[in-house]
């Protein structure tokens, strides 16, 4: 297989342009879009966004990602990725600033070390390929188009020209004197150091550490006008080297391997992402590799957790509450009721970014996942904008749910949030059981959040899960769900919490 | 070049911070108006001498060091006065040198090093001159060193290297750079250079050859371009321009230590004096290493600080404590048990300074800290709260107290009911001196005392405060076994039938 692309198997599809942006519902309502700006950020020059655009469609397109990601976290190969990708931001940065410099003698030494970078940028790629045990195709894949390319005729010439005029120009001393208005360069003969000389004679006198008062050295790269002449009469002492560097500027305009720069994109949508997990890793969240399947709709999540609550709330520092959740059999459909603030929203929003980030090729939120791969994720979450019309916005939330459920086909997920809020209740019951007698048939995976209990129970594919809180004290969000009938709330349990008497809490604080 | 004047091998450090027991030992101790003695109004000096007084020295080599210096510096007042002057002379005039706001440009980086080492070289000339002429009748090994160091470092031959520098850093001839290619073919490692004189011919025939291709000439009128020059020079001349400037701090940071280190001297000149006024007996102690036999031997000591604000003529004690681990004083109030306690703090404190003590005679084995454990009178907390802080600052001593440490306790945990106290001083107590911590400890908990004395341990020494039969205070402190009373009843009597009515409220 010929190496083309980090993110796809072969025939890979073509790199989409950097400044694509989606705007889809779903994106929103499952914060989505928030955790791809969160993800991304500091990573806008590679223009990955449009990555996270193209949810994958196949089991095998998935594991190819997942063997990449394995190979990333455990295969030792991060810290030779990340060293690749800062050389490469390197090079990038010193192009852009050779582009700008007006005298040539300058554009070509600094084109000559923009050039050394690259290579020691493609050296430390192939280096880290063959010192890890590279488990996955696509890197297997990499490492064999690199080594090809190192060895080829092109590249060693690139890199050993380029050793070359660096030996030279490194090794060139003048001497220039400056006498009023008049500086005449010469050759370097071996004359004695001053500053030693002084240095030695008050050596005597050292005491502790000596405060540094050598000045900065100018922070322009461009040289001013004496400088360029000095270096003009520096290239008249040394023509051939200076020769050699215009002969190799003008060759190698285009020396940047194109897979090579498509690879440095595409693999920071894995480390962008490494990123995230880490540091959420580092608070004891777990995530995992789920095991996708594009038959079976039966379902099992441990610990998960909304990804983009959980990056807020570990920047704050707080807890973050892990819920789990199983479909078996024919079971299809969480009816999710019981007190407000009580995570519901949250786990329609993790239900949703489980499987879009499954779809991703990533790794999931959770200590195991087993899930099916939709063909799309359909949502539909309140609008609070327009409370006023109550009539117009019953007939939008209508004409909005017939939209989901006209895009939806037998192998997407539906995700309704809160739906049918603006009507009696008699009107909100009758709607609902049809929405969801239609999902129903239609064997559809979905969330159904809603305060009409009596959901709960429609059928045999209905799970009903229902959250807890502390109701004298809503500001403590447990945001835990328990697969449990919907009967109200356990009223003894809350009592319980909010005295910090539960087995958990009990056993923790005495624990303490 | 060194003075080393406080430790033959070492720089006094006066920015090192003081241990955490520092703050304690000055408050319990009275330092203030021992350094106050030894500043004579000086704050530079009063800082030193906190400084000396806190740092102790741990072995009897380190404090005969000290001890032979001082011996030289009470002989010879006169030119130890002189020496620091010079010190502070140095450092005045550099503070008058000119620094310019441009003073981070090479150029005059360099100026100004220039015209400061000028003035510093003169100061070091009269340095030598009175190492010169003083040198021969100074016996102590510290100023035999530091006298040798001065004429051996600073010989003539050595001062006019200095002003041939001074000299060729004028720059009449132009300046010869070296330099490499750097990033983008900038110029790099800048060098001053100084040609060889063989090559001298051969550089000035090239360089006055107006039409060769290798020279150019910038325009009269062309500012920006003279500017440009400006600065290739200050980039050849940066290291020497930094070399000087450092040279510059070194002389300066040399006088700076010399000035601080002779700085302790002059104060324990300026104490000597005060003491003298007072017509009290000094003596220079006799430090014992840790690792013999402890020892203990004090013959008329006082509390420095209570002789330097007294009118009265001071009462000193005699202890014969050799062997004696833990020191228990109890008896009479106001009767010179807070008082022996801090003059045996203060002795042990000075002499592992290096400097006299206040006695007529005074041997100790030298410990490797003194750590203070002192009532808070002005703790008004409920007793609860007050043994509980008590307890805190003991645990915080705890925390930085290692054994051959000396801790003094004065009148601690009667703060609680005496049984209480007692138990938990008695613990305290046992578990430092098995710690092998020297323990000195004033209390009027009679429990405690009469607890520890039943013990017979060899290594306690008890002390009390004696009492005439009269019920006068004589101030001086007896061995003997404790006694059940503290003499309250005398003290009552003598504030109620006299006309001392300060002490009322204390009572």
């Amino acid at each position: 297989m010929t190496f083309q692309s980090i993110l796809f198997e072969n025939p890979a599809p073509v790199a989409p342009a950097p400044d694509v942006v989606l705007q889809a519902a779903f994106l929103t309502d499952l914060q989505l879009s928030q955790i791809i700006d969160t993800v991304t950020a500091g990573r806008e020059a590679y223009g990955l966004k449009p990555y996270f655009y193209m949810p994958l469609t196949s089991v095998q397109s998935i594991k190819y990602r997942h063997g990449i990601m394995r190979d990333l976290r455990t295969g030792g190969l991060l810290a030779g990725i990340e060293l690749f990708a800062e050389t490469m931001r390197s090079m990038r940065d010193q192009l852009e600033q050779g582009a700008k410099l007006s005298y040539q003698g300058q554009r070509e030494a600094l084109f000559l070390e923009t050039v050394e970078i690259y290579c020691a940028a493609v050296n430390t790629l192939l280096a880290a390929l063959q010192r890890a045990d590279v488990g996955s195709a696509g890197f297997a894949a990499l490492r064999k188009f690199l080594s090809g390319y190192v060895a080829s005729e092109y590249f060693r010439t690139l890199a050993a020209e380029a050793k070359n005029l660096r030996t030279d120009l490194a090794g060139m001393q003048y001497c220039f004197r400056i006498k009023g208005g008049r500086v005449t360069v010469a050759p370097y003969k071996s004359e004695r150091d001053y500053s030693v000389e002084v240095e030695q004679t008050f050596r005597r006198f050292q005491q502790r550490a000596a405060k540094d008062h050598c000045a900065k050295t100018s922070v322009y790269l461009e040289m001013n006008h004496v400088e360029a002449m000095v270096l003009d009469r520096v290239a008249k002492l040394f023509p051939e080297v200076f020769a050699a560097l215009d002969l190799f500027n003008n060759r190698n305009l285009d020396f940047v391997d194109p897979t090579i720069d498509r690879f440095d994109r595409e693999v920071q949508f894995y480390l962008a992402y490494l990123a995230e997990l880490k540091l959420l890793q580092e608070h004891g969240l777990q995530f995992c590799y789920p095991q996708v399947s594009q038959t079976s709709k039966e379902e099992l999540v441990q610990d998960t957790f909304d990804l983009a609550l959980a990056d807020t709330l570990v920047k704050k520092n707080a807890p973050v509450v892990c819920n789990d959740f199983s479909l078996t059999g024919t079971e299809r459909i969480f009816v999710v009721s019981g007190p407000n603030q009580g995570g519901k929203t949250t786990f329609a929003r993790t239900f949703g970014q489980l499987h879009y980030l499954a779809s991703l090729g990533y790794p999931v939120p959770g200590g195991q996942a087993k899930l099916f791969l939709p063909d799309r994720i359909l949502t539909h979450f309140e609008r609070e904008e327009d409370l006023k019309d109550l009539r117009g916005k019953l007939t939008d939330d209508l004409v909005r749910v017939h939209d989901v459920l006209n895009q939806a086909t037998s192998n997407s997920i539906v995700i309704l949030n809160e739906i049918f809020t603006s009507t009696t209740l008699s009107d909100a019951v009758f709607l609902c059981r049809e929405v969801l007698t239609q999902i129903v048939d239609r064997d559809l995976l979905c969330v159904c959040v809603t305060f009409i209990d009596e959901l709960a129970a429609l059928s045999g594919s209905t799970v009903s899960m229902v959250s807890t809180v502390v109701p004298d004290n809503p500001a403590v969000r447990t945001f835990k769900l328990e697969r449990r009938p919907a009967n109200g709330m356990a009223y003894a349990l809350v009592l319980a919490e909010k005295y910090s008497l539960t087995y958990g809490r009990l056993t923790e604080r005495i624990g303490s | 070049m060194k003075a080393y004047l406080m430790y033959p091998d070492q720089d006094f450090d006066v920015s090192a911070a003081l241990g955490k027991n520092a703050k304690e030992l000055y408050q319990d101790l009275e330092l203030g108006v021992i350094l106050d003695a030894m500043a004579g109004g000086d704050e530079f000096l009063r800082d030193i001498a906190g400084r000396g007084l806190l740092g102790i020295l741990k072995t009897p080599q380190a404090i005969e060091y000290r001890q032979q210096i001082l011996i030289d510096c009470l002989e010879q007042p006169a030119v130890i006065r002189q020496l620091y002057s010079l010190a502070v002379e140095a450092i005045e005039a550099e503070k008058h040198v000119y620094h310019s706001i441009f003073s981070n440009y090479p150029s005059s980086v360099l100026r100004t090093s220039m015209e400061s080492l000028k003035i510093l070289v003169k100061v070091l000339r009269k340095l030598r001159q009175v190492a010169d002429d003083n040198a021969t009748s100074f016996r102590s090994p510290g100023f035999t060193r530091f006298f040798g160091m001065l004429a051996d470092q600073l010989d003539d031959e050595y001062f006019s290297t200095i002003a041939n520098h001074l000299k060729t850093l004028e720059f009449r001839n132009g300046v010869l750079i070296s330099a490499g290619l750097g990033k983008a073919n900038q110029g790099t490692n800048f060098t001053l250079r100084s040609p060889e004189t063989n090559q001298q011919n051969w550089l000035e025939r090239l360089f006055n050859q107006d039409r060769s291709t290798l020279t150019f000439q910038i325009s009269d009128r062309d500012e920006s371009g003279f500017r440009a020059l400006a600065e290739l020079k200050d980039r050849g001349i940066n290291l020497v321009a930094n070399a000087l400037a450092r040279a510059d701090d070194h002389i300066l940071s040399f006088f700076s230590l010399l000035r601080a280190e002779l700085g302790f001297y002059v104060g324990a000149l300026n104490l000597r004096e005060k003491l003298s006024g007072k017509g009290q007996q000094i003596c220079l102690p006799k430090p014992e290493a840790m690792t013999a036999e402890l020892c203990l031997s004090l013959c008329g000591l006082c509390d420095a600080s209570l002789v330097l604000t007294s009118s009265r003529q001071v009462v000193g004690n005699d202890v014969g404590g050799d062997g004696k681990a833990l020191v228990m004083v109890t008896g009479a109030n106001e009767g010179g048990k807070s008082t022996f306690l801090r003059s045996v703090g203060i002795a042990q404190l000075m002499m592992q300074a290096g400097l006299f003590v206040v006695a007529t005679y005074y041997s100790s084995s030298v410990c490797d800290g003194i750590f203070t454990h002192y009532k808070r009178e002005e703790d008004t907390s409920l007793v609860s709260g007050k043994l509980d802080e008590e307890l805190a600052r003991m645990s915080a001593i705890a925390d930085e107290i290692s054994p051959n440490c000396m801790l003094l306790f004065n009148e601690s945990f009667a703060a609680t009911n005496e049984r209480e106290g007692s138990g938990i001083a008695r613990d305290i107590v046992l578990a430092l001196l098995k710690s092998r911590i020297r323990v000195f400890f004033v209390t009027h908990l009679y429990d405690l005392a009469r607890g520890l004395y039943g013990q017979d341990l060899p290594e306690a020494l008890f002390l009390q405060a004696e009492r005439q039969d009269d019920g006068k205070r004589t101030f001086k402190l007896v061995a003997g076994e404790p006694t059940a009373t503290s003499y309250g009843e005398d003290l009552y009597r003598k504030i109620f039938t006299s006309e001392v009515p300060e002490r009322v409220q204390r009572a």
